[in-house]
């Protein structure tokens, strides 16, 4: 039965635990990241495998089909060619109007040469966090609480932390995400505060609305640019009548994702 | 202390925790993904030395913490709990039925979660909790239970192809022959 080396185990691996439990935040991250570091050889070589799966994927398309596929790019080129020069021109008659009103100048930097594509290479392992790592660190200039988009541009999360080849990546559907957050029409402001049920990512709470809120389902949720992420990414739509919270904080409603976060394998992530 | 066995078993948990971030087949398919350290530890607590096992708690713990957004070092004790608990017993459990591995995987594998749980929520973090979170436990119990036996024959075939077999005693005893004949 027990010994006395066993009773020394347990001592020392809960000294250790503890120690580590208490370590100052700073220095848990630098050591997660340190501990991370090991695992780069694996992620390379996932990586490469992939890469290489794709390359004979190539390999071995026909030619008339890769013919076909440069077509549709082209036409898809051409016409969003087209969409970005009535934009050019629409913007240019706003300003105009603005300056005939002298209305202030909205301040909407482009998202031009700002955007980094990352490719997921881990989510979390354990159930109860929406996190995943992506391949793009601090050389690729990512830095904490920067926005994650989906391709086609929806809020997905932001930037917990970065080393210098990966980063940690905090789904909306995170608890702890915690992004402010606008309901375009009514003009009403809360905090998403994590999805609804730990199955479904797609549907996320909205908390902290005014009690009597007007918000009505099929409405547009963006970010309001009240907190560190900047405003007018659209991160989706309003699935239900608004309840009052049961902690009695206000309203709260659920929200539809544009974007399902737990789908994709490719990410933007937009640098300042 | 058979440091080859313990170093299979540390490799192993090393490429399980990268496999299960990586690979999210059984997260898209059954809402929940599988953790393989608690049969891991199943089997080191069963095969192993102390050290072994606590090595394997301290290192599976912090490497699994490491890729999740868990606190650093909250899965180091509710994996030594497991292995701490199958340790002084094992000259009790019948290792080779196939039954006892299960069930025991599927214990420890309920046990892990539940206890990282709790540790969590005692440091007033706020996990993704909810009905379906019994659903994901369900998912983890069962599947660490399943692949217990599969751990099991994985590395008795690797101990089996990499040690020296244990030398089989013959029943011939030369001063027992009889001679015939005449000398």
């Amino acid at each position: 039965m027990l010994k006395r080396p066993h009773f020394i185990a347990l001592g020392l691996v809960g000294l250790l635990a503890l120690v580590i439990l208490n370590l100052p935040q700073h220095t848990a991250g630098q050591l997660k990241l340190a501990i991370g570091s090991l695992f780069l050889p694996l992620f390379g070589l996932s990586k490469s495998s992939q890469q290489l799966a794709r390359e004979g994927g190539d390999a071995v398309t026909s030619k008339a089909e890769l013919l076909r596929e440069v077509e549709t790019l082209r036409r898809t080129n051409e016409v969003l060619q087209l969409v970005a020069a009535q934009n050019e021109a629409l913007l240019r008659e706003n300003t105009a109007f603005r300056q005939l009103y002298a209305w202030q100048q909205q301040q909407q930097p482009s998202w031009k040469n700002r955007l980094h594509l990352g490719r997921i290479i881990a989510r979390d392992p354990a159930n109860w966090w929406q996190i995943v790592h992506i391949d793009l660190g601090t050389r690729d200039g990512i830095q904490a609480d920067l926005p994650v988009l989906s391709p086609e541009g929806y809020l997905i999360g932001r930037v917990a932390s970065a080393s210098l080849t990966r980063s940690e990546v905090l789904l909306i559907s995170n608890p702890t995400c915690r992004v402010s957050a606008q309901v375009e029409k009514a003009n009403e402001m809360g905090i998403i505060t994590g999805a609804a049920s730990p199955l479904d990512n797609t549907l996320v709470t909205l908390g902290m609305l005014p009690p009597a809120s007007s918000a009505k389902p099929g409405e547009i949720v963006t970010t309001s640019g009240l907190g560190i992420l900047p405003k007018g990414i659209r991160i989706g739509q309003i699935a239900e009548n608004p309840q009052v919270s049961e902690l009695g904080s206000g309203g709260e409603v659920r929200v539809k994702l544009f974007a399902n976060p737990t789908s994709l394998d490719e990410v933007w992530v937009l640098t300042p | 202390m058979n440091w080859l066995n313990t170093i299979i078993i540390l490799g192993a948990a090393f490429v399980a925790v990268f496999l299960e971030a990586s690979c999210d087949g059984f997260h898209r398919l059954l809402g929940a993904q599988i953790d393989l350290l608690p049969a891991l530890m199943v089997y080191a607590s069963l095969t192993c030395e102390i050290a072994g096992v606590a090595l394997l708690a301290v290192l599976g713990g912090l490497w699994l913490d490491t890729l999740s957004y868990n606190p650093l070092g909250v899965s180091v004790l509710p994996l030594f709990a497991v292995g701490f608990l199958v340790y002084p017993r094992r000259g009790l459990i019948l290792r080779d039925q196939l039954y006892a591995r299960f069930v025991l995987g599927l214990t420890a594998s309920a046990i892990v979660p539940l206890l990282t749980l709790l540790i969590m929520l005692s440091m007033r973090r706020t996990p993704l909790l909810g009905w379906a979170t019994i659903w994901q436990l369900l998912v983890m119990s069962v599947g660490g239970g399943l692949l217990t036996p599969a751990c099991f024959w994985l590395f008795d075939s690797i101990n089996r192809a990499l040690s020296y077999r244990p030398a089989v005693q013959s029943s011939f005893r030369p001063d027992r022959d009889i001679k015939r004949g005449r000398n």
